[in-house]
């Protein structure tokens, strides 16, 4: 019996992230076992070293186990992605759970778990190992959202997660036993080889886009995420508003451009209405929204159309767009979690608009940070939000998406209303109430930093990574 | 593998089930139900894969099954977890309940 | 050249960086950053300038920005004649707005604030005239908006300037939704858009895709220009300090769509239905905004609407292809409306913060350096013959009447009636009839320091002496027009001759008018403060609410998206729309096992509807 070779490089980045959780859950049992900083510290070396492995593989492809695991320039530039969001999540959750109590090594844990599984969802080159890995992505995060266990806002949040989550992922199981029934198969490339397009394909293919319409949150698949958002740890949501969104999507875009291409026009339309719904329900239910992680969680559903964009108009150009946006997205949503995580309550209040009435008086910094991050988002330039919206839409027009052009442009008019509601809040009401001002700490300052430059360097120097984008999906689209 | 019964009947059979855990998830309040519900529904696709597997005569589908399996088994346990942790906080359970987020 | 090009907006750039960091350090020595920085930076635009009128433009790129495929938009600026003349205009008025907000800002607290965005909105309009491409444009575009925004709001303390802020900058999102759209759809026809390529490309474009690009781009004019139907948020702006209103909302940014539309001339005119637009939409404008300045009471919201009249007046001239005599309208009006606003300001000033026309009255003797200025510009805005107004506005009406266009013409010339009755009622009401004001407060009046007084005299010998100056017509065109040539293609206006005297004594005629009629109401008898405020004709009532234009939005718009919002947040997450999911759920259930009664849980509420979009998708995909 031989083995087949096994090339340990295409999960490199992988592997150093999983080692590092091992290493985290040993260290826990070790003294000291009351202060738990040095977890955090050795989780962010991890993180760090998967990034220095992500660049040091850059260029070259490899794959493995058979072609299930595929390591190209597409899943190295999402590792990079995914990379960035866990290490900001983590620099964010230092003192968040110190405040806390919560400390734990099992919380660093899980976040490296789910980061392996947003990872190995990059470079997923069968759909078993898809499905394999949104499994550990996604396990790993229905415990974090429950992470609070005292409060019972984060108990729902985990029980509406896992339920909800479970049930489309059975959906997206059913999905990948047709598209086998239909083609034999379940590797990517051989999927893509049959162009099978019989009704089991059909009916497969809506199966997986309802899995992963789910993840990243479109509509009518979105309703879990503002009940998790707002019920789950902020670091958390931010983890899932990010990095795991990153991941699906980076899966989503390898199925449908790779495999999936002989059904191209078929899923071409439904995304175009997907996009279309996803946008508009997520900016027109944010403006009525007074909780500010619900908020920011309808303006990540919104966001989530914007990229589907990209996606109907599809070729290197569409593509490339929805990667670079990704890029922008994870920097800025991180960031915009990051600031209402650090001025939160230790109750978990602390994030309703009123709120944050005349926060810039209290916490100019912050309120300055966040109201830069809310401008990227609105689209303003020079920040990376600007830019993004500018090629996801020129895509769209470029390919004869017009229509879809449209309705994004006018829905990122109607957003700028709920996003300046909140800078409006900061600058322009008198505070409500007395509270201690707190300095954010030595790390929550580092994330907001490391965000913040991310996205002016996005606005400002775009040409670099967007060439880096579309440099990735080219193979792809081959 | 010698089929006893057509394909389709498998196939059938694994849609059927499949339908009878979305009805299970939808109908049931009580969070442990609508957990096996949908084990129902991922062993309807289990069954699907299989016979699919027998029918094209290779291990692709079988391999998936056995993930599948292990991986519902850290379902029931991350998913049991969940389901203890509210119960302390809150003895009666029902989804209803968890109603306290919403708008 | 290329240095002093560049100096141009890197000066408040500094500036505002500077009091933006060290504000705290800084605070009341502020303007010493602020006003060098903008003097040092209309010395480089009068360097520019002077190179321009050698004959020398410039190119030059910072470094390349977007690079998309054959799509190279870079951070690069050109110089020729219509952005030398828009830097002076934008570097010369801001420093003299500059230097009267050390005046009127004396004692507010946001001093350093102040000046940090001012500089930035002066970096950004210089930035936006320089910007060689569309898409630079767009940046500026936006950058000028935020400031705006950012100043209506200064004073956040009033809930009234925090609402006219945020309405500013989203009456301005929807200009820049088409904006953004049409520089995109160019860019995708054209393959490129930079300035040159676009217009040496624009004869190439079909007609229709020209005429879809060029109203698009006109859309986001009428955003950033107030013009119909988007011309809302300017006299809210007004909640903005004085010198912002005269700065920004007047002299300036709102400016900045007839450049663009003057800028992207050749794409208008491929197009020919667009320029049709631009000059109608231009000249409904002018009148319904002049009608409505006749009514109003607050000293600034008169100077508002007539802004937004004037700027209609400036696109009817470049919607007939009379660009030259629009821009140097756009110059005129920048010099006698700054005037008048920083007048307005003094006057308020002195009064205390009154704004209210009805408080006022007799203010002439009390402040005769504001009173005779102010006189200087209301007569330049309403075209008394010898001022500047006379000189761009008689050009405007002159090349319409041209163009062959009597329908346009008459509505202006109506126009250019109203406007004088406006302007001499205001000048009347504040200045020369009886003192309305409690006498307390009366004698509190006390005229402002040099420090404001000189701007404006600045600004009332500009009003005096720029149209003889630039703007006396020859058989060549006026020397505006020759100096703008290598720009805009020349429009042959036919001086001299009989019509020409005739159309000039018939603006004097209307002019002398709108005196009269002024006179007669404002002037000859007292005037009681109840009269001006309270319509007693359902006319007056119609003007005196702006012709509920705000109401109506509110009512078709506002409204209903706000109901839409909550209907759909419910809806989705539990509640509204548990009917339809029921209705779904219950024909489920019932095919799977039965009646049992669905009894809608929250996350069952959210499973259906995921089953329905499963069902939506798997049908539509088998349907196909």
């Amino acid at each position: 019996m031989d083995f087949p070779a096994v090339s340990l490089r295409a999960i490199l980045p992988a592997i150093v992230i999983l080692t590092t959780a091992a290493l985290v859950l040993l260290l826990d049992l070790l003294p000291p076992r009351e202060r738990k900083g040095h977890l955090a510290v050795v989780s962010l070396a991890g993180v760090v070293a998967a990034l220095l492995a992500t660049t040091w593989l850059w260029g070259g492809e490899s794959r493995a186990f058979r072609g299930m695991v595929v390591l190209d320039g597409y899943a190295l530039f999402l590792d990079l992605v995914i990379c960035y969001a866990a290490g900001l999540v983590v620099l964010l959750s230092m003192d968040y759970l110190r405040e806390r109590g919560l400390e734990s090594g099992e919380y660093y844990a899980l976040v490296l778990l789910a980061t392996v599984g947003m990872m190995l969802m990059a470079s997923a080159g069968d759909l078993i190992v898809v499905f394999l890995s949104l499994e550990l992505m996604s396990l790993s995060l229905y415990v974090l959202a429950g992470y609070f266990r005292a409060r019972l806002a984060s108990g729902e949040a985990a029980m509406k997660y896992f339920l909800l989550g479970a049930f489309a992922t059975s959906f997206f199981l059913y999905g990948i036993a047709l598209v086998y029934g239909s083609t034999g198969t379940t590797n990517l490339d051989r999927i893509a080889a049959s162009a099978s397009r019989d009704s089991l394909m059909m009916v497969g293919v809506a199966l997986l886009l309802v899995g992963f319409g789910f993840k990243i949150s479109a509509v009518p698949f979105h309703m879990w995420a503002p009940d998790v958002y707002v019920g789950a740890p902020t670091s958390v949501t931010a983890l899932i508003a990010t990095g795991s969104k990153a991941a699906a999507f980076a899966a989503l875009i390898r199925v449908l451009v790779t495999s999936l291409r002989s059904t191209q026009p078929d899923w071409t339309v439904l995304l175009w209405g997907l996009a279309a719904a996803t946008m508009t329900v997520g900016n027109v239910v944010a403006i009525a929204q007074s909780n500010l992680k619900r908020m920011l969680a309808y303006s990540s559903v919104a966001h989530v159309g914007y990229m589907l964009i990209g996606l109907v108009a599809g070729g290197v150009f569409g593509t490339g767009a929805v990667l670079f946006y990704l890029l922008v997205y994870t920097f800025t949503t991180a960031g915009a979690f990051g600031v209402v995580l650090l001025l939160e309550h230790a109750g978990g209040e602390g994030v309703s608009l009123a709120d944050y009435a005349g926060r810039a008086r209290r916490h100019p910094i912050l309120a300055l940070v966040l109201s830069l991050f809310l401008l990227s988002l609105i689209g303003i330039p020079p920040f990376g939000g600007f830019v993004g919206k500018f090629y996801l839409f020129g895509a769209a027009v470029r390919s004869g998406y017009i229509g879809l052009a449209v309705i994004g442009a006018l829905n990122t008019a109607v957003a700028s209303y709920y996003y300046l509601r909140l800078i409006v809040y900061m600058y322009m009401r008198e505070p409500e109430g007395v509270e201690a001002v707190s300095t954010p700490s030595f790390a929550g300052g580092l994330a907001l930093a490391v965000a913040l430059v991310g996205i002016v360097v996005l606005g400002v120097v775009p040409t670099p990574f967007i060439d880096l984008a579309q440099a990735a999906v080219t193979p792809l689209l081959r | 593998m010698i089929l006893l019964v057509p394909g389709s009947y498998y196939t059938g059979l694994s849609a059927v089930l499949f339908a009878i855990g979305v009805t299970g998830v939808l109908v049931r309040r009580n969070p442990l139900v609508i957990f096996m519900s949908i084990e129902v529904m991922l062993n309807a696709a289990n069954l699907a894969l299989v016979a699919f597997g027998a029918q094209f005569r290779n291990a692709d589908g079988q391999v998936l099954v056995f993930f599948v399996m292990t991986v519902a088994a850290a379902e029931v346990a991350v998913g049991l977890a969940i389901i203890v942790a509210i119960f302390r906080l809150r003895p009666r359970l029902s989804v209803d309940d968890l109603s306290a987020m919403r708008w | 050249m290329s240095t002093s090009v560049w100096l141009i907006p890197a000066f408040p750039l500094a500036g505002a960086l500077v009091n933006a960091i060290f504000g705290r350090a800084i605070g009341r020595r502020a303007h010493w950053v602020a006003v060098p920085a903008t003097a040092a930076a209309f010395v480089a635009a009068c360097v520019t300038f002077s190179g321009v009128v050698r004959g020398a433009t410039y190119t030059g790129q910072l470094y390349p920005w977007i690079v998309a495929g054959a799509l190279k938009a870079g951070v690069s600026v050109q110089v020729d004649q219509l952005a030398a003349v828009m830097l002076l205009v934008v570097t010369g008025v801001g420093f003299l707005i500059h230097v009267y907000s050390i005046g009127y800002m004396q004692s507010d607290p946001g001093y350093a604030r102040f000046f940090s965005y001012l500089n930035l909105f002066v970096f950004s309009m210089t930035m936006l005239v320089l910007a060689s491409n569309y898409l630079l444009l767009y940046v500026f575009w936006e950058a000028v908006g935020l400031c705006s925004y950012l100043l209506i709001g200064f004073w956040y303390q009033r809930p009234a300037a925090a609402q006219a802020g945020k309405k500013a900058f989203i009456v301005n999102r929807v200009g820049d939704f088409g904006f953004g759209l049409g520089v995109i759809w160019l860019w995708t026809v054209a393959g490129t858009l930079q300035y040159a390529e676009v217009f040496a490309r624009a004869g190439t474009l079909g007609r229709a895709t020209a005429t879809g690009i060029a109203l698009l781009l006109f859309m986001g004019a009428c955003g950033k220009s107030a013009q119909l139907p988007l011309h809302t948020w300017l006299p809210d702006a007004m909640e903005g300090p004085t010198p912002v209103s005269a700065l920004i909302h007047a002299a300036t940014m709102v400016t900045a769509g007839v450049y663009m539309v003057a800028r992207s001339h050749a794409l208008f005119e491929r197009s020919g239905v667009a320029l049709e637009v631009v000059a109608w939409v231009g000249g409904v404008t002018a009148i319904f905004a002049a009608t409505i300045a006749l009514v109003q009471t607050d000293i600034k919201r008169v100077l508002a609407y007539s802004t937004i009249s004037q700027l209609g007046y400036m696109f009817a001239a470049v919607g007939v292809g009379a660009y030259t005599a629009g821009i140097f309208h756009l110059v005129t009006h920048a010099f006698f409306k700054a005037l008048l606003f920083l007048g307005a300001g003094s006057i308020i000033h002195a009064l205390g913060g009154e704004q209210d026309l009805r408080k006022m009255g007799g203010l002439a003797p009390r402040m005769v350096p504001t009173a005779v200025t102010m006189t200087i510009g209301a007569a330049g805005l309403a075209g008394v013959p010898g001022f500047a107004g006379f000189f761009s506005k008689d050009e405007i009406l002159a090349a319409i009447y041209d163009g062959g266009s009597l329908g346009l013409w008459s509505l202006l010339l109506l126009g250019a009636f109203l406007t004088s009755v406006y302007a001499f009622r205001l000048l009347f009401l504040a200045f020369y009839c009886a003192p309305r004001m409690s006498p307390e407060a009366a004698h509190h009046v006390h005229e402002s320091p040099t420090v404001m007084t000189v701007p404006l005299m600045v600004l009332a010998a500009l009003t005096v002496v720029t149209g003889f100056a630039i703007g006396i017509p020859s058989g060549e065109g006026t020397l505006f027009a020759q100096f703008l040539a290598p720009v805009f293609p020349p429009h042959e206006v036919e001086h001299g001759g009989f019509g020409a005297y005739a159309l000039l004594l018939l603006s004097v005629i209307v002019v002398a008018a709108g005196f009269l009629l002024a006179w007669l109401l404002y002037a000859t008898r007292p005037v009681a403060p109840e009269d001006l405020g309270r319509p007693r004709t359902p006319i007056h009532a119609l003007l005196f609410n702006a012709y509920y234009v705000d109401r109506m939005y509110d009512a078709v718009i506002v409204r209903p998206l706000f109901a839409l919002s909550v209907l759909l947040a419910r809806g989705f997450d539990a509640g509204v729309l548990d009917g339809a999911v029921n209705a779904v759920g219950r024909a489920v259930v019932a095919w799977a096992q039965g009646l049992r009664r669905v009894q809608t849980g929250y996350v069952v509420n959210y499973a259906l509807t995921m089953l329905l979009g499963v069902v939506a998708l798997v049908g539509f995909l088998l349907s196909r």
